[in-house]
């Protein structure tokens, strides 16, 4: 068996309530992870990753589709898929009122491991992840790495065959976050498969040997970062047009017009006050940009060029920045929340 | 067998939880302390009341209190079930081999403990006030089995509550509004056949009553073995439909993740 992991279409639609309409959170979600690598879910806020996560850890049902992980069915086989998987929730699930020793030795006796392994194990795993010191303290008193990587050691005490990572850097300072990178490449290493979620477009470059890029419960684009970015021929022009935003729907339509005529320059896309666009040579589109814009009298107050990067592939697979719908999805959580 | 080992794994932790607060354990244990010496005084002549079968009034009311107790504190569990939801402490249990009965029967064992120790704590009081209990240790022991019954099915309920409603402030005044007026409609304070018709009336159907019945004859000279059999089964009866209703519950919860 090559796949760890095979999400064949999966849908999940939330019921909506008297104030909060339904939310379709995956909308025919499929990828397969091979076997020993680190898969990463890249997407925005609200994209659904959270929700694959929950439903591949058998937390949550999907209302059509099928999950495989490790061989067996999510769906059919809940307590085999148990067996082989570690979860690392978004939300952290450690007992603050238990010391860290207390909660992996916890873990480890639902799985019905020896007590004397068990203890054997979690020395072994508080020392390598840095709690060797903080193991007998009460969580409450943990900072919130430590309670990130008590989080992560707990889901490794029964030596899972996979890993799920949701979010598991989020909240975290920068500080705290590479020391988690680093834990995570040293897991990678030892042949875990692991699934990671993110919304940092940094960490699944830096950590995914591939990765799917998650836009409204639907997989936009997959492939390993370096292929996806590739696959973005040459450079990206971004163009700022104003400070702010504001209703710009006749210059939208002007500046599409002029840029028509620019041939160095392709993919024109238009999100608020910035214009984003394809080069073959970012540096010599840039004149020919300006003078066209210019003769149309639209203002320009700042052009980058950069080389491609994760963010234009986000870019140009759903028409709409990363940090944007990260935003928009967050205010859309939010609300959801709201209504709980 | 897994299932009462995981069973015993959450009631250590909730143990041990509690032995961190040792503050919530002394109030917890002085609370009942403080009803039976507040009520025992302020309605000590009430044996004077002319078919008043008791001749001591601390005598009648601590089995009244010990059930109050037990239920009370059984009452109130749905709100830790509530907190470790908030913590995603449920959900990365979920996650594991272990099924969802343990998650909350672990908690309901922990507090039917503690109330045990409560009961225990308040009959030594009432002995030293005075109280006789005929019934001796047998009694006791029977008075601290439908207290904890009681605590686990209003444990239950409680949790079957707050898996439902899923807010602790909603869970609070549901809370409230239930368990003292339940303590009113029984026969804690007041000999049963001395209280109004339509309180009688109620009482028959109140499982807070059948404790407080089953313990206070369990405990007297000649105990109504006819009464204890039958009100202790309706008591186990009810805690198996509470919990029965609190598993169906954690599924309306599950299929809400």
């Amino acid at each position: 068996m090559s796949h760890a992991i095979e999400v064949e279409e999966l849908v999940k639609t939330y019921k909506g309530s008297r104030r909060a309409p339904a939310v379709r959170a995956l909308d025919g979600l499929s990828f397969s992870v091979e076997q020993g690598t680190v898969f990463g879910l890249l997407g925005p806020n609200g994209a659904g990753k959270s929700t694959a996560v929950k439903i591949l850890t058998t937390l949550s049902r999907p209302d059509s589709g099928t999950g495989r992980v490790g061989g067996f069915d999510v769906l059919r086989e809940p307590q085999k898929v148990r067996r082989v998987i570690g979860a690392v929730a978004q939300r952290s699930g450690v007992d603050r009122d238990a010391t860290g020793r207390e909660n992996v030795i916890l873990q480890g006796r639902l799985y019905g491991m020896e007590i004397a392994e068990l203890k054997a194990r979690t020395h072994e795993l508080l020392t390598a992840f840095g709690l060797g010191d903080a193991a007998d303290r009460v969580v409450r008193t943990y900072s919130g790495g430590m309670q990130r990587r008590l989080d992560v050691a707990i889901g490794l005490v029964h030596r899972p065959q996979v890993l799920f990572l949701d979010e598991p850097t989020t909240g975290l300072d920068p500080e705290a976050r590479s020391e988690m990178w680093k834990e995570i490449s040293a897991l990678a290493r030892q042949g875990l498969t692991i699934l990671l979620t993110t919304h940092y477009l940094e960490e699944a470059d830096h950590l995914a040997k591939r990765l799917a890029i998650v836009d409204r419960g639907r997989v936009v684009a997959e492939g390993a970062p370096t292929e996806l970015k590739s696959g973005m021929r040459g450079d990206a022009v971004h163009v700022s047009l104003c400070e702010t935003g504001g209703d710009h729907a006749g210059r939208d339509a002007t500046v599409h017009d002029a840029l028509a005529g620019v041939t160095a320059v392709r993919d024109v896309m238009i999100d608020g006050c910035q214009l984003h666009a394809r080069a073959d040579d970012g540096a010599r589109a840039v004149p020919a940009v300006l003078q066209a814009l210019e003769a149309r009298g639209v203002a320009v107050t700042a052009v980058t060029v950069a080389r491609p990067s994760l963010d234009d592939v986000y870019l140009r697979h759903t028409g709409r920045s990363f940090a944007a719908a990260d935003t928009e999805g967050e205010t859309g959580l939010k609300k959801e929340g709201a209504r709980r | 067998m897994t299932a009462l080992a995981h069973s015993w794994y959450m009631t250590v932790r909730h143990i041990r939880a509690l032995l961190r607060q040792p503050w919530w354990i002394a109030i917890s244990l002085v609370q009942p302390i403080i009803w039976l010496l507040l009520f025992g005084a302020l309605f000590r002549r009430i044996v004077e009341l002319p078919g008043f079968e008791t001749e001591s009034y601390i005598t009648f009311l601590t089995p009244g209190i010990v059930i109050m107790s037990a239920m009370f504190s059984g009452g109130w569990s749905g709100m830790g079930l509530l907190e470790d939801i908030d913590r995603g402490v449920v959900d990365r249990l979920l996650v594991t081999p272990m099924s969802r009965g343990p998650i909350m029967v672990g908690r309901l064992i922990q507090q039917a403990l503690l109330s045990a120790i409560q009961s225990l704590i308040l009959v030594g009081l009432a002995l030293l006030l005075g109280a006789d209990y005929p019934g001796g240790v047998g009694g006791v022991v029977i008075l601290i089995v439908a207290g904890s019954l009681l605590s686990i099915s209003f444990g239950a309920l409680s949790s079957g509550l707050g898996l439902l409603v899923r807010r602790e402030e909603t869970l609070i005044a549901a809370i409230n509004f239930i368990l003292l007026p339940l303590t009113f409609l029984s026969s804690a304070f007041l000999q049963m056949s001395l209280a109004p018709e339509w309180i009688q009336t109620v009482a028959k159907y109140n499982p807070t009553d059948w404790a407080i019945r089953v313990g206070r004859s369990a405990l007297s000279a000649d105990p109504d073995w006819n009464l204890i059999l039958s009100r202790g089964g309706f008591l186990l009866a009810f805690t198996i439909v509470a919990i029965w209703l609190a598993l169906r519950a954690f599924r309306v919860y599950q299929r809400s993740v």
